[in-house]
Formats: C-alpha cells, sequence, structure tokens
C-alpha cells in the first residue's frame, strides 16, 4: 500500500483506516490546531505500509502504529521499542501514533487488566522482524548476494563481504513489493537493543510544552459544550425539571433531559456549568438510599450469612478447626474509592445521520463504539472512535457511559457536541472501587503447621471479593473460599488492579499474624508454605512456585530483611495479573510516630521492556497503593458521596512520600504485565511494618483513621 | 459580553466573555490555550497553575475581570523551544506518565525556582505539595525540579 504524503490529515486518516492494510500515518488528532499554530509537520516522500503496525518512508522514516490507549502505562512507547527493535530500526527516526479503533487490524484494542504487553508481545516482535527480513531480501536482491549474508543494524541492510551498505529508506520501495514472509524467526533476548532499555517516553517533548493531545484537549469550530446533571444520590431519579433560569444564562443553547439526566448545552463550558447550576432538579427516591452506616449492617448480615457462594474448597475445613490448639480470626474491611483520574471524564461526538464520530479518552474503543451503535441504531461501520491520550484511567474509563452521553445529547441538538465532566460529577459519578469486608480464619496444630484456612469476602457490588485460586490455596490442605455479594444502586467498577488492590493487604495483613502465631519469620512461613504446595499440593497451583519463591528470597536480600537494626520491616508478596510482586516497607519512629521510610520491591513480569517506563510503574504503582490504604475513603449518606473533590478528598502527595527502590527479575519469561501488580502488596507490606514498629495491627483502610495514625494525626 | 484586554505570553490579547468565568476557561475555550489543564476547579490540583506577575496562581481560581493588567505566563509561554531547563529536565529524567499533570507541576516549579534557585529536598517537596499527581510520578519529579536547579545555578 502507498501513500503520497501531503494529503489533508481527515480525509487521510479516513483513507488509510479504510483501506485494508491501510495505516495512520504521522500525524496526531491536533494536527489542525499544530498547523493553526505553524507547527504542523509535513513529511516528504511515499510511504510503505508493512502491516498493520509499521510503516516505513522513501525518507527512512519509521511510524509505528500503538492501537491501545496510552493512560499513563506508556504503552506507546513500550509498543514502538518491541517493533522497531526487531526491525533494528533507528529508533531516532521513529515516530508513534496512536491508530484510531480498527478491528479489522488489531485486536484487544483496551488497556486494562496488565493484558496489552503479554498479548501483543509476539505480533510486534514478528510485525518488526518481517519487514526487516524483507528489507534484508531487497537488498539482497538488489545486490545480487545471499540474503543470509546480509545483517540489519540501526536502519541499514549492509553487506559485510563487500562493505555495500544501503538504507531502509532506499530498499522499501522494492522490499514492499516483495511477497510476505511467514515463519520470520525472532531475535533471540541477548540482542535486543531497545528492549531493557530505559527509553523515555516518545511524547515527552510534548507533554512538557502543553502540546494538546488529552480528550479534553479536543476542540472543534462549530461544536457545542455540554454539562449534564445526573443524580446526585445513588437510588434517585428525576421528579420534576425548571430549566427557565437554565435557559436563561448567557451562552446557553438548549436543555435536554434523557432519562435521569439533565443535560445543559453552551457555546463554551463555563456558560454550560452555569447554566447547570441554574437548573432546578426536583428527585425522588426509587431505590435504597444507602448511607455509609447501612453499609456496615450489610456487610454484618453477609458475613454471617449461611448463603455464601463456595468458590474452592479443599478436604474438610470443619474437622481441621475442630482439632486445631490455635485459631486466628480477622476482619478486614474497605470503603468505595473513586478512580480520579486527573482529567476528568469527556468524549466528543458528531452524529449525523449517515455517520458518528467519536472522539476522546477511552481504555475501551470498542465496547464504547458497540454501545453507541446499539443506542442510536445506527451499524458499528458509520461509526469511527479516534482515541485521545487518558489523562489516567485507573479502570474508570473501562466504562463508556460518558461516551454513550455525548453521542445521545449530539442526536438530540443535531450537533457536534463535548460532554466535560466536572470533578465533583467525576468523583459522584459512580464506577467505584467496591466496598469489601473479610474474614480470614487460619487453624493451627500443636505443632504449628496451618491446617486450616479459611477465608469470606463479602462486597457491595463486588461480585466475587476473593481470588480464590491465589496463594496459600494449593498449600492448605483443609480450605474453604466463600463469597457473598449485596446489589446496590451504587454503581461499582473495575479499579487498578481489581480486587486485589485490597485483597493483597488483607490476606498479606492476616498472614504476617499467622506467622507470628506460629512463631516463624514472615518470609521463611511463606517459604514452607510453597514448599507444602510444591511437595504436597492440596488441589490445583495457579501460580508459579518457582517463581514466587524467588521474589521472596530476592526482595528479602535486597531489603537487608531482618539485618537493619533499628528500623521495622514489613514484607508482602502477591501474584496479581500474571506478575509476581515483593515488597518490604521499612518504617523507623520518630518523635513517637511512625515514619515509612521505604519501600523495596522485587517484581517478575518476565522480560522488562522499557526499563525507565517499568521503574514508573512500580513506583507511581507502590505509591498509588500505599496512598488509598493511607487515606482513601468515600463514605455515603442517603445514597450521595460525601466527598466530591480534591480539597476533601486525600490523594498521596509529594510530602513525605518514602524512597522506592525497584528491582526485577531477569529470567527471559515472555512479558506478564506490570500497570497493575506492583500496586496490591504496597498496603500490606505499610501494614505489616506499621506493626512491626508500634504493636499496632491495621484492619481498616484508610490507615489514618486507625491507630497508630489516629492519635498522631 | 465584556471585552477584557488580557496580557498574557507578552501579547496582549482580546476575548469576549462573562466576568465571572474562570481565567482556565478563558485560556482554554477562548484562546485555545490548552496547556492549561482542568482537574478540580477548586484550587485543589495544580493542573491549571500559571504564572501573574511571575507567581505561581490557579487559572481555576481566577475571574477574568480579576486579571486587569497583571502578566500572565503559561507554559506556552514559558520558554521559546520548550527548553526551559524544567522542561529539559523533565524529558532528561523521564518524568510523564498519563502526562496530564505536568505542565501545572513545570509551572509550579518553574515560579519556586526563580525564587529559590538552589532548593533542598524538603524545600522542593513543600512547594510542589500542592500539585497532585495522580499517576504519583512524585519521585522524578522531585528528581528533575532538582536536576533542573542544579543546572541553572
Ligand atoms: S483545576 Fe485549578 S487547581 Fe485543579
Ligand atoms: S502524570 Fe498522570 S497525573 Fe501526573
Amino acid at each position: 500500500m502507498e501513500h503520497t504524503l501531503h494529503q489533508e490529515r481527515r480525509d487521510f486518516l479516513r483513507k488509510v483506516s479504510l483501506s485494508a492494510g491501510g495505516l495512520l500515518l504521522g500525524f496526531t488528532l491536533f494536527e489542525d490546531l499544530a498547523a493553526q499554530s505553524g507547527k504542523g509537520h509535513v513529511i516528504e516522500g511515499v510511504r510503505h505500509d508493512f502491516n498493520s503496525y509499521l510503516s516505513i518512508g522513501t525518507d527512512g522514516s519509521i511510524t509505528i502504529a500503538s492501537p491501545n490507549p496510552e493512560l499513563g502505562q506508556n504503552i506507546k512507547t513500550s509498543f514502538a521499542m518491541i517493533v522497531a527493535d526487531e526491525l533494528d530500526a533507528d529508533w531516532s527516526r521513529v515516530t508513534v501514533v496512536q491508530a484510531p479503533l480498527d478491528t479489522s487490524k488489531f485486536d484487544r484494542q483496551l488497556t486494562g487488566g496488565s493484558g496489552a504487553v503479554p498479548h501483543s508481545w509476539k505480533r510486534l516482535r514478528t510485525a518488526g522482524a518481517t519487514a526487516r527480513q524483507m528489507l534484508i531480501a531487497a537488498a539482497a536482491t538488489t545486490w545480487n548476494v545471499p540474503a543470509s549474508a546480509c545483517t540489519a543494524e540501526n536502519g541499514f541492510v549492509i553487506h559485510k563481504a563487500s562493505g555495500k551498505k544501503s538504507s531502509y529508506g532506499d530498499l522499501v520501495t522494492i522490499a514492499a513489493k516483495l511477497n510476505v514472509p511467514t515463519d520470520v524467526p525472532l531475535k533471540n533476548h541477548k540482542d535486543f537493543k531497545l528492549i531493557g532499555k530505559p527509553i523515555r517516553n516518545v511524547e515527552n517533548k510534548n507533554i512538557v510544552i502543553g502540546k494538546p493531545m488529552f480528550g479534553l484537549d479536543f476542540y472543534r469550530d462549530g461544536m457545542v459544550y455540554a454539562v449534564i446533571q445526573r443524580p446526585p444520590a445513588f437510588g434517585s431519579k428525576i421528579k420534576s425539571v425548571d430549566d427557565k433560569a437554565a435557559r436563561a444564562v448567557k451562552g446557553v443553547s438548549d436543555v435536554v433531559r434523557f432519562g435521569n439526566n439533565v443535560a445543559v448545552v453552551a457555546s463554551s463550558t463555563w456558560a454550560a456549568m452555569k447554566g447547570r447550576k441554574a437548573l432546578q432538579i426536583n428527585y425522588e427516591a426509587d431505590k435504597a438510599l444507602e448511607s455509609s452506616s447501612d453499609h456496615a449492617d450489610i456487610f454484618s448480615k453477609l458475613m454471617d450469612s449461611p448463603n455464601a457462594r463456595i468458590q474452592r474448597k479443599e478436604g474438610d475445613v470443619n474437622a481441621a478447626f475442630k482439632a486445631a490448639a490455635k485459631v486466628i480470626k480477622r476482619e478486614y474491611e474497605c470503603p468505595f474509592v473513586p478512580h480520579n483520574p486527573i482529567e476528568p471524564m469527556n468524549f466528543f461526538a458528531d452524529v449525523r445521520p449517515d455517520k458518528v464520530e467519536l472522539i476522546g479518552p477511552t481504555q475501551t474503543p470498542g465496547s464504547a463504539r458497540r454501545a453507541v451503535s446499539d443506542l442510536l441504531k445506527i451499524p458499528e461501520n458509520k461509526i469511527t472512535v479516534d482515541i485521545t491520550r487518558l489523562g489516567g484511567g485507573f479502570g474508570r474509563r473501562l466504562k463508556f457511559d460518558y461516551v454513550v452521553e455525548a453521542a445521545e445529547i449530539s442526536s438530540i441538538i443535531k450537533k457536534p457536541v463535548k460532554v466535560i465532566w466536572s470533578r465533583e460529577d467525576d468523583m459522584g459519578g459512580g464506577s467505584y472501587r467496591p466496598a469489601v469486608r473479610y474474614r480470614f480464619e487460619a487453624a493451627l496444630d500443636a505443632n504449628n503447621n496451618l491446617i486450616g484456612y479459611k477465608l469470606k469476602g463479602v462486597g457491595i457490588n463486588a461480585g466475587n471479593p476473593t481470588r480464590e485460586n491465589n496463594f496459600p490455596s494449593g498449600s492448605v490442605d483443609n480450605l474453604l473460599i466463600e463469597s457473598l455479594d449485596h446489589n446496590s444502586p451504587i454503581t461499582t467498577g473495575a479499579w487498578r488492579a481489581p480486587i486485589t488492590n485490597f485483597l493483597a493487604y488483607a490476606e498479606q495483613a492476616f498472614l504476617d499474624e499467622v506467622a507470628e502465631a506460629m512463631g516463624k519469620d514472615p518470609v521463611q512461613m511463606r517459604l514452607d508454605l510453597l514448599q507444602k504446595a510444591r511437595t504436597n499440593p492440596a488441589g490445583p497451583v495457579r501460580y508459579d512456585i518457582e517463581r514466587m519463591e524467588t521474589v521472596i528470597k530476592s526482595v528479602a536480600e535486597k531489603s537487608q530483611w531482618g539485618k537493619k537494626p533499628g528500623t521495622s520491616q514489613g514484607i508482602s508478596i502477591y501474584f496479581s495479573h500474571a506478575s509476581y510482586v515483593g515488597q518490604v516497607c521499612d518504617v523507623v519512629m520518630q518523635d513517637g510516630k511512625p515514619v515509612i521510610k521505604k519501600i523495596t520491591s522485587v517484581a517478575d513480569c518476565g522480560v522488562v521492556v522499557n526499563s525507565s517506563g517499568a521503574q514508573q510503574q512500580v513506583m507511581g504503582g507502590i505509591l498509588d497503593g500505599m496512598g488509598h490504604a493511607m487515606y482513601g475513603k468515600l463514605s455515603f449518606n442517603a445514597g450521595e458521596p460525601e466527598q466530591k473533590n480534591f480539597n476533601v478528598y486525600k490523594h498521596i502527595r509529594m510530602k513525605g512520600i518514602p524512597e522506592v527502590e525497584a528491582h526485577f527479575v531477569d529470567n527471559g519469561k515472555d512479558p506478564t504485565g506490570l500497570g497493575e501488580p506492583a500496586l496490591p502488596p504496597a498496603g500490606g507490606a505499610v501494614a505489616n511494618a506499621i506493626y512491626k514498629a508500634t504493636g499496632k495491627r491495621l484492619y481498616r483502610q484508610p490507615f489514618v483513621e486507625q491507630e497508630p495514625f489516629k492519635s498522631a494525626e | 459580553m465584556p471585552v477584557y484586554s488580557l496580557n498574557i505570553n507578552g501579547k496582549i490579547q482580546k476575548v469576549d466573555a462573562d466576568s465571572d468565568t474562570p481565567l482556565l476557561w478563558v485560556l482554554r475555550d477562548n484562546l485555545r490555550l490548552l496547556g492549561t489543564k482542568f482537574g478540580c476547579g477548586v484550587g485543589s490540583c495544580g493542573a491549571c497553575t500559571i504564572h501573574m506577575n511571575g507567581n505561581a496562581t490557579r487559572a481555576c481560581l481566577m475571574t477574568v475581570s480579576s486579571i486587569g493588567t497583571a502578566k500572565i505566563t503559561t507554559i506556552e509561554g514559558l520558554s521559546a523551544k520548550g527548553d526551559h531547563p524544567l522542561q529539559l529536565a523533565w524529558d532528561e529524567v523521564d518524568v510523564p506518565q498519563c502526562g496530564y499533570c505536568q505542565t501545572g507541576q513545570i509551572m509550579t516549579a518553574a515560579a519556586f525556582l526563580k525564587k529559590n534557585p538552589t532548593p533542598t529536598l524538603e524545600q522542593v517537596e513543600t512547594a510542589m505539595n500542592g500539585n497532585l499527581c495522580r499517576c504519583a510520578a512524585y519521585h522524578r519529579i522531585r528528581e528533575a525540579v532538582l536536576a533542573a536547579s542544579q543546572k541553572t545555578k
């Protein structure tokens, strides 16, 4: 497929995304804007597409398409590195573009579950390696030498024997006409030139100058702005609307009611916000208006209910607990928390009778399109989705409610519209991490062997709040894991490292108590359990025992476990998604208060693609996990969230952050993802270290509301 | 609507806006200076940080009518080529994750370093504490501010 490169961008984008094998080239959604400011870039020459990911220009420029939404997990850089490495490209000539939704070229075009790199690892490598082989073949034919005598290096094909050398740009026209080879060999890991290196984020230079690239930065002439009033309390609905005052606000052009929402449409964001404030809406309850105190009662009831679902059962727990010499029973609880990505929800929609354009930040463009198609009864092939950069996601943008809203409003008012949520809309608008309570029980025999283990998890719209196959399942002969859920009008959703973001803390804090009751070192206790799972497993073992052992031993060594006088340490190990992460937290007492000094982390995520990006994911994931364990809490009164902005809802800030040391296990295994796995262990490591330092166990989040922090505040 | 003459990035810009419009939305909707971000609208995240007569200021808290002749600098006006020492340090240290908060972080840091060119780590933390980074890229933000301060010394 060949393109000349001076076509107008929008036509161009459409044309290539409709043509088989076509590719969105070195343009961004905001090129119109860049062109206005005189900064648009024109690439001269002709470009050839090799596959869905890769296109090479006759000027030697390389364009790599990144299909998955970028929200800070650094996928745009990592994906391109993988392709470029196998291609032996000159990295300085690589431009990475965000591909629009295109199910004909890409599968799994979503961001979530730490799954993008694992899913695409082979595909991306093959994309690069195939093109490299074609370029080599082109050179070999031209020079009339065997391809096997040629090598590729940094954007050139070289024939060492004759000293011949040709750039990819010079070879691309011939190469692109060759048959696409199959079964192309991939590099040995030791030959990687980019993979594993600290490569800077490809967008850094644009980010630091404030170049428009986020959804909220998308503007188009003629578009209007919409701000939506949704029911403030979960479980309520509209009784009556008086929009007279809203319509009188200067700049307001429309007030639209759809479902239980009222949208104020205006010629500017501020006018829409002011108009919304002027709405007079009466609401009435149509479901239970739950308060946080109700949730405590609900938890207690569920905990005592005999109707729990059995998630996993091994041996005979009742007999084990009857025979036990010692039983430890503890409960842990966590509140709802909002995702709060820093860029509030927003989306642009232009609905026309024959086509729909959707532009904005979404983790799941495919599902969003399907939902819009269902709503408007317009076939999916008439709907395009362009993905902007996401100002964070944390799972919130897996839901596409705000995309559907934009499409619905545009279809009603018949204008292109950008829907903007305020922070209050965002924090009050649902899809929270579910609130859960856990009860853990352990039975020890007279020799302090763990003979029985029970976990009951109850949640509010949590689905199954347990992960029944995670450690220590497989290592305890008699085991029962159950769950029970309460159906609430308060909406919940996946939140970075769903369920395990809290379960890991509860479980690792509990195991710390079990180790203490056994009189064992917490590191040794975990290793002993793993040994048991290896030699005499109780049912299926769904984690890799060796990888987990390696992480435990390595984090103990790197953190100088037990060898730091004056420092109290807590350990936590967790397998989540497909990666293994161990963390040790160091706490010291200063002026009688515990201070979290350092968290040492060892992650086994297989091959580390970008060592700089991987460090970020671990450092950020740990602070995110620790921050929410310390401060995160959204409480409710009569169905309405009590915190709706950052002035009353606390996130971790820079002051007093602990040092974080991030290590990686180098085992050459295929990458297993890192956007989430560093978060779950953090809370447990902190809680266990705090106990060591103060003798106080933490059973609930947020920690700041518990001792020893409460009285220290 | 009243017309205001604003001194932004060294240029006088005329904008037509309601008197109570926050400067943030004037910059974004009227002038398409989109590097100033909306995060909270209540002064609690710092995503909208600009300089007003050299002081780091939350654009979401300033109404357009209150600006008068004050000199406003946005991220677009911080340097001619994106080469302010902080912008360079941000790339070198590879700070951004999602990147959304970073222009606000840089603007806060730039005003701070002007006043205190050789800060301690604690002073950096105190100065930057009002800027939320939801991705928690704090270690590198801190490192980049310190790195830039070494260079401007
Ligand atoms: S948007 Fe101004 S401080 Fe958050
Ligand atoms: S980089 Fe995402 S909020 Fe700071």
